[in-house]
């Protein structure tokens, strides 16, 4: 089975987030990269399906040079190779990034028996892109899974919703999107990181496009403040801390 | 939490390995009234201790850092936060072979003993995960262990605040820092100003900006060291605690390699060097991880991760061994890789305890807070002084260049001689393209170029033959020539002109400047006018803390000559015994004047040639200065030597030297006058004389009666150190500097070897040498001396055997060579009457 899964270069932000002065992107001057969590499970998800039936697993990204070290990372997983469609480093709006990744996936030999998308991006999160590319592509999509396996050509997918518990079976070619829970994302390896470092990148330019959105500015919405409580020191903090341990039920 | 003081003695700013350490070791001696602030939460504020790894290899070439790394070690001991592993560092590499046994060699000189040299197979039994097919060997350690530095820091915090000495506030935001007349007055915070006599900064890779606040400098940059988490390791499963293995340091690829728990720590100094500047830093709030935990970044480890695999391919090599962490953390690191300690220069009773890792935290505490409440502190710790920088050294230019040059050999074999490359030519003297003209090889000092020989020299290597003593071993020829030799022997037979630009210069003038200078000097000062001093500078422990020249050049004039590289320090000693009425002033002439050397039986004939002054030994006596002509520049000479033979330095503005530089250049002529290097100067010329310096032989460690330095009489007058020297005078001293001479070179191969200093003397069946002071016996000072034929070793020995005479060895990169004292004390083993000096 050929599997694809797109993925999104995206700041990896765990304290406050500050914006640049324009209000226009993220500060990310003091940030590390990587791909939204979603995706994550969307690799594994794929990684296991391959280690299960063989072929390949490509990954597709639309971003800026350095997101082949976020491709880099997940062919260390796993993924057999890589393209990266080149961007002069702005955000493009949905349509455009849709449109070239369905370009680029029409451009490809290999005919993908499953596309997987994370089920949103986690920085703009849109919910958007899976959506217009299975339009474009004529496929059909399974969005926010929890569950998913290939049984004789047939995506078998559970999602959860508000009543309980929705089951999906579609025949491949199709495109999943997949949420946290699907599965539990492993880390690379150093073996793995060695083995991604001689696995092809295919860079492709992105043709440019004309936006037809435009991000005018970013507001921050208000933060919480920071929930680290002290609840005392030494051995007489311990009933405190059992009684938090009890309540997030940790036994 | 309470509300922030309003006043304190002194405020600590950090909480970091270091800020803790000084809280405590202040309040240890005595003082009361500390304010600890971090902008950080506790117990782990964010800065580099919180991600350090933690281990500590208690060797290294430099003996200050050995001495405050083993105190920091018996600290960590003290609080039980020390585990002991032992570690190894392997080798790939021959070259790399010959540096661990010069490590050991080191470690045995500072008295850490314990090492040894291991086969792979041995490696491989203390560590089955290597694999040992790769080495060539390892130095195997058994005293290398780990601390727990947050939990460390946590207990010297509460014991300062059991002795009811110091409070700490977390979440404090350092605003700015008032200084009124230079002196450090309150540090405002975002909760509050603080009043304060004393103010401590010991934050890290943030130094310099809370520095820049006060208008003083802490001159280091931020910069990555990489570090890699994976595991769970199936052959640590069963591992109990943090660690049972040895740590493991794979030196010729800069890496290391520790078990953490069932994880393997992989770190690296191997990586292109990645510099911050302070503001680079996140905050607490705004950063991903911790402040100094910057995002990983894989592209510079990938050569790494292949080095690591090669070493543990059972643990490394597991496709089911999973990174569980990496981050690019942030450490300091100074232009020349020392600690920056003390108070600054700019403003008093404002500390730096910066550039201090996890090795040598408590103990660089203990030692400031000495320096602090006492005066002194008993580890000597002028290599780390802040004061040492010139401004140029205090240049982001300087900083970025020096440690790019100089983070990949965080773990490199660098040769004590090694010379930077980057940011030279920063400080020309006028004779620079007369010099490169004539050959010359430059070596830098304070950001001087200095001729260290002169490759026009180089058919006098032919003329002196074998008596230049040529060395064939690589190590020591290193950095060196045969040239150097020739040049020591013909300026014995001729003269040799030598460019000592790199000295610094500073007059003390007003009606109070001969007390400044009798204050600082062990020798009297109050001398006649034209007269030159050579004096040690003695601490309050009676220990040295400079040796330089002081000419009396007028009743209320003196000029302090000393050398370039301390020669900061020797200006802050001196300008922090200015009296407050301002009646005696100091001023900084070193980039104002010159200076010459012109040594060698010819000398007076050159000089007298272009001067119509009388230069006769009657008329100009030794030790003395005044101002003569020549050729029409009015030159200040002085005539003194620290190579051994008759001559002058010669001062003059810079822009005379050129003139004079010509001038006796052309009456050389005649005379056989060639130019001369800093390794005849600083080294071979010195050396047959037995002369001391600053630093090798003279540190607060030794006295002056130990160097065999004091006069029969001494002066009534009060100086710094003048009671301590009078006890050290009344006692017999545990140890003498001695005068050894190298008795057989030959080394186990059959090729002649030369020792470079720092080597260990031990006893004709191979023990190390204690004296009762604790202090082991090691080569001060090695050298050349080619009108001998001889090695010169220098080395303090126990007074006991302390004998012409008496028989040594001396280990040199594992090997065991025989020496003997040729003399006890100062009297030189070349010209012992100094006929030739008084010629």
């Amino acid at each position: 089975m050929d599997i694809l899964v797109c993925l999104k270069r995206v700041p990896l932000a765990g304290g406050t987030l500050i914006l640049t002065p324009d209000s226009r992107d993220i500060e990310t001057k003091h940030l590390g990269f990587g791909i939204s969590p979603h995706e994550e499970n969307a690799v594994e998800a794929g990684v296991q399906l391959v280690e299960q039936m063989g072929e390949t697993l490509t990954l597709l990204t639309l971003g800026p040079s350095d997101a082949e070290e976020q491709l880099r990372s997940q062919l260390a997983i796993g993924a057999t190779r890589a393209v990266l469609i080149e961007t002069d480093g702005q955000e493009w709006d949905p349509q455009g990034t849709a449109a070239a990744l369905v370009d680029a996936i029409n451009a490809e030999e290999t005919k993908f028996d499953l596309i997987i998308f994370g089920a949103e991006s986690a920085d703009s999160a849109g919910y958007q892109i899976h959506i217009r590319v299975a339009h474009a592509l004529n496929r059909p999509i399974i969005t926010n899974v929890k569950s998913m396996k290939i049984e004789n050509g047939v995506a078998v997918c559970d999602r959860v919703v508000a009543a309980g518990r929705e089951h999906y079976e579609v025949a491949l070619p199709a495109i999943v999107t997949v949420r946290d829970g699907l599965n539990i994302p492993r880390y690379p390896s150093v073996p793995g990181r060695m083995q991604a470092r001689k696995k092809p990148v295919d860079m492709k330019k992105a043709e440019p496009r004309v936006p037809k959105l435009e991000k005018v500015n970013l507001a921050l919405a208000p933060s919480k403040a920071k929930g680290a409580e002290v609840l005392g020191n030494g051995p007489e903090a311990v009933p405190a801390l059992v009684e938090v341990l009890k309540k997030i039920g940790a036994f | 939490m309470s509300k922030l003081p309003a006043k304190a003695k002194c405020v600590v700013i950090g909480a970091g390995i270091v800020g803790n350490g000084m809280v405590y070791h202040l309040a240890k001696l005595g003082w009361k009234d500390i304010v600890q602030i971090d902008k950080g939460p506790l117990p782990n504020p964010g800065g580099s201790t919180g991600h350090a790894s933690n281990f500590i290899f208690p060797v290294d070439h430099s003996k200050e850092m050995t001495a405050i790394t083993a105190e920091s070690m018996r600290q960590y001991k003290e609080f039980g936060t020390f585990t002991e592993t032992g570690g190894i560092e392997v080798a790939r590499t021959e070259e790399r072979m010959q540096e661990l046994a010069r490590r050991i060699t080191s470690a045995k000189s500072w008295g850490i003993d314990g090492g040894r040299i291991l086969t792979p197979a041995e490696v491989k039994q203390l560590v089955p995960y290597i694999d040992e097919s790769i080495i060539l060997g390892g130095y195997y350690q058994p005293t290398v262990g780990v601390v727990d530095s947050l939990r460390t820091g946590t207990i010297m915090r509460e014991k300062a605040q059991e002795m009811g000495a110091a409070q700490s506030f977390a979440n404090v935001e350092v605003q700015d820092i008032k200084v009124e007349n230079g002196v450090v007055k309150a540090v405002v915070t975002d909760q509050g100003t603080i009043e304060a006599e004393y103010v401590v900064i010991a934050t890290g890779c943030w130094s310099p900006k809370l520095a820049a606040m006060a208008g003083a400098h802490i001159p280091l940059t931020p910069a990555v060291h990489q570090m890699k988490d994976i595991g769970p390791v199936p052959f640590f499963k069963d591992t109990k605690g943090d660690i049972e293995w040895p740590i493991i340091r794979d030196m010729d690829v800069f890496m290391y390699e520790r078990q953490h728990g069932t994880g393997l720590e992989i770190g690296s100094y191997a990586h292109r060097p990645i510099l911050y500047t302070p503001d680079d830093i996140p905050s607490n709030a705004t950063a991903a991880l911790s402040p100094t935990e910057f995002a990983f970044t894989q592209a510079d480890f990938d050569i790494q991760d292949e080095h690591a695999y090669e070493l543990m391919p059972s643990i490394v090599g597991d496709e089911s061994v999973r990174e569980k962490y990496a981050c690019n953390g942030i450490l300091s690191y100074t232009p020349d890789g020392m600690p920056i300690l003390g108070e600054t220069p700019e403003v008093k009773n404002l500390w730096s305890v910066a550039a201090v890792w996890i090795k040598e935290g408590p103990g660089t505490a203990k030692s400031v807070a000495e320096w602090m409440v006492l005066g002194d502190s008993h580890i000597d710790l002028h290599a780390s002084n802040i004061a040492r920088f010139h401004e140029h050294h205090k240049e982001e230019k300087h900083i970025k260049s020096r440690v790019t040059e100089s983070f990949n050999k965080t773990y490199g074999i660098v040769h004590p001689l090694e010379q930077y490359e980057s940011n030279r030519k920063v400080r020309l003297s006028p004779y620079y393209e007369r010099e490169a003209a004539l050959g010359a090889v430059f070596y830098e000092t304070a950001g001087w170029e200095r001729p260290f020989w002169y490759e026009s020299n180089k058919d006098l290597v032919a003329k002196f033959g074998d008596k230049v003593m040529p060395r064939a071993a690589e190590w020591e020829s290193r950095w060196w020539s045969p040239i150097i030799n020739a040049e020591h022997l013909q300026m014995r037979e001729t003269a040799g002109i030598v460019d000592l630009t790199a000295f610094a210069y500073f007059d003390i003038t007003g009606p109070s400047a001969l007390a400044v200078v009798q204050k600082a000097a062990l020798r009297q000062m109050d001398v006649a006018i034209g007269r030159v001093v050579y004096t040690p500078v003695l601490g309050p422990n009676g220990g040295f803390k400079s040796d330089l020249t002081i000419m009396r050049l007028d009743t209320d004039h003196f000029r302090v000559v000393t050398g370039g590289a301390h020669g900061m320090a020797d200006k802050k000693w001196f300008a922090d015994l200015l009296p407050a009425d301002g009646s005696a002033k100091i001023k900084d002439i070193t980039s104002d004047y010159t200076t010459l050397g012109l040594w060698g039986p010819n000398a007076r004939k050159i000089v007298q040639e272009v001067t119509s002054e009388d230069m006769s030994h009657e008329s100009f006596k030794f030790s003395t200065c005044r101002e003569i002509d020549i050729k029409g520049v009015k030159v200040l000479a002085s005539r003194i030597s620290y190579v051994g033979d008759l001559g002058w330095e010669f001062y003059v503005p810079m822009a005379d030297g050129p003139a004079l530089w010509d001038a006796l250049w052309e009456a050389g002529k005649n005379h056989g006058l060639i130019p001369v290097g800093i390794g005849v100067y600083g080294t071979t010329g010195r050396l047959e004389k037995c002369y001391r310096a600053y630093g090798p032989e003279l540190e607060t460690e030794y006295t002056v009666v130990e160097a065999g330095m004091q006069t029969p009489k001494l002066k009534e007058q009060d100086f710094i150190g003048k009671e301590a020297h009078l006890k050290h005078r009344a006692e017999k001293p545990v140890a003498m500097l001695c005068t050894l001479f190298v008795d057989d070179h030959t080394s186990s191969t059959g090729v002649k070897r030369y020792m470079m200093g720092n080597e260990p003397i031990l006893t004709l069946d191979k023990k190390p040498i204690t004296d009762a002071h604790g202090r082991r016996s090691y080569v001060t000072s090695a050298g050349s001396a080619p009108s001998l034929g001889k090695h010169i070793l220098m080395s303090y020995l126990p007074t006991e055997l302390a004998v012409a005479g008496n028989k040594f060895l001396v280990e040199y990169l594992g090997e065991h060579y025989p020496c003997s004292i040729a003399e006890v004390g100062a009297t030189s083993v070349f010209d012992p009457s100094n006929e030739r000096i008084l010629a």
